[in-house]
């Protein structure tokens, strides 16, 4: 049954504010999640006074720039700084994105950043991603092939059935999508959720690989995958611009055609 | 070294409301107030087949401010579940997912739906007219 309100220990209550030195110009709070594990107290949210005059355009500049210089215990993940290796995915701003890819400037009054919704959190705007592999490890996401490849080159794959695979192979794993599923949310123990449902589909789509079937089989069950009612918050909210919510229905429709 | 239980990160209370769940939230809504609303419609047939006594008193009711309201209400939600399902079953087919099209059939559903329940009080209101 879907709990709507947070659990007592997960409730937010107000922080503290981090003035920005003197002389500041250009300045923009950012409302920030903060959960410490040491100290048994519950989230909170402090503000950082930033001066954008020094800082870079993205939000990450900013929360790097927190750290740097305002408050160095602020925790999250960051690594490429581009968009490809999907570290840096939270809340901002009320959608799931990537904070190295989110402008600060698109963002009208106070910048509130929380972790991905509805996870537990290791710290500050660290989720923790240990269930959610777990049901990527579930869907095999290798080439599962039982034919012998070509002796002398890879397996030969069509420039038609290659295309198939754009839209699915860029995606990067930062479940931004599968943490704005209402579904998922509230069904996440048992639905895969859209970015893991659009990796099976990746294989699925594969031209070169033969466990189709059994991929199918491993689906087919009112919650792993039917818990997806094309909400739609998937598609909307996917930094790369992918459409998880497509891919699912198209497995929906091979399960109707594989009758 | 294993410190607090960690806490769940908010959710419903903070995600910023988008169209696309608000209509999938207002499909879920109508189903429930049509079921509601078939109760509405039971009571009325067995009042009819009861007597003009019983059937005076749902006719009654159902003239009243909260009976119509909640007639209005209830024919809402069968135009919007009726739009709203064959937009469902339109993404069926495997058609309509980009987010522009999402938009654009959202909003048609939402217009199509207030727009065919006017049309509909608007009919019924003519034919009272002339009876």
């Amino acid at each position: 049954m879907a709990e709507f309100t947070l659990p007592a220990n997960s409730k937010v209550g107000a922080g503290k504010t981090w003035q920005a030195p003197a002389g500041a110009t250009r300045i923009k709070n950012f409302k920030i999640y903060r959960w410490n594990p040491d100290d048994d107290q519950n989230p909170r949210i402090d503000t950082y006074e930033v001066d954008l005059a020094t800082c870079g355009p993205m939000v990450l500049d900013a929360l790097i720039k927190i750290k740097n210089e305002i408050d160095t215990t602020l925790t999250f993940r960051r690594s490429c700084r581009e968009g490809i290796c999907g570290s840096c995915a939270m809340n901002i701003d009320g959608t799931n994105t990537l904070a190295c890819l989110k402008p600060i400037d698109e963002i009208e009054g106070d910048v509130t950043i929380y972790p991905l919704p509805h996870m537990p959190v290791v710290k500050d705007l660290v989720p923790d991603l240990t269930q959610i592999y777990a049901q990527y490890r579930s869907v095999k996401p290798w080439l599962q092939a039982e034919s012998p490849p070509p002796p002398d080159r890879e397996r030969p794959q069509s420039i038609e059935e290659r295309e198939k695979l754009d839209g699915l192979w860029e995606c990067i794993l930062c479940f931004c999508c599968s943490t704005s599923c209402p579904s998922y949310w509230w069904n996440g123990d048992r639905y895969l959720g859209p970015a893991v449902l659009l990796q099976a589909y990746r294989w699925i789509a594969d031209s070169r690989d033969e466990a189709t079937g059994e991929r199918l089989d491993r689906l087919e069950d009112p919650f792993r995958l039917y818990r997806c009612h094309t909400i739609m918050n998937c598609t909307k909210t996917c930094p790369k611009g992918l459409n998880p919510a497509k891919a699912i229905a198209e497995i929906k429709k091979l399960m109707v055609m594989r009758r | 070294m294993q410190t607090s239980e960690r806490p769940l990160s908010p959710h419903l209370q903070i995600y910023r409301w988008q169209l696309t769940m608000t209509l999938s939230i207002a499909h879920r809504a109508t189903g429930i107030a049509l079921s509601v609303g078939t109760l509405l419609l039971v009571w009325w047939l067995v009042a009819a087949a009861t007597g003009p006594e019983a059937y005076r008193v749902v006719q009654e009711f159902l003239g009243s401010w909260l009976g119509i309201l909640l007639l209005i209400g209830w024919s809402l939600s069968l135009f919007y579940h009726l739009c709203a399902g064959i937009r469902h079953l339109v993404w069926d087919t495997g058609h309509g997912f980009d987010i522009k099209t999402v938009y654009q059939s959202g909003w048609t559903v939402v217009v199509a739906s207030i727009g065919l329940t006017i049309l509909a009080w608007g009919a019924a209101l003519v034919q009272m007219g002339r009876g």
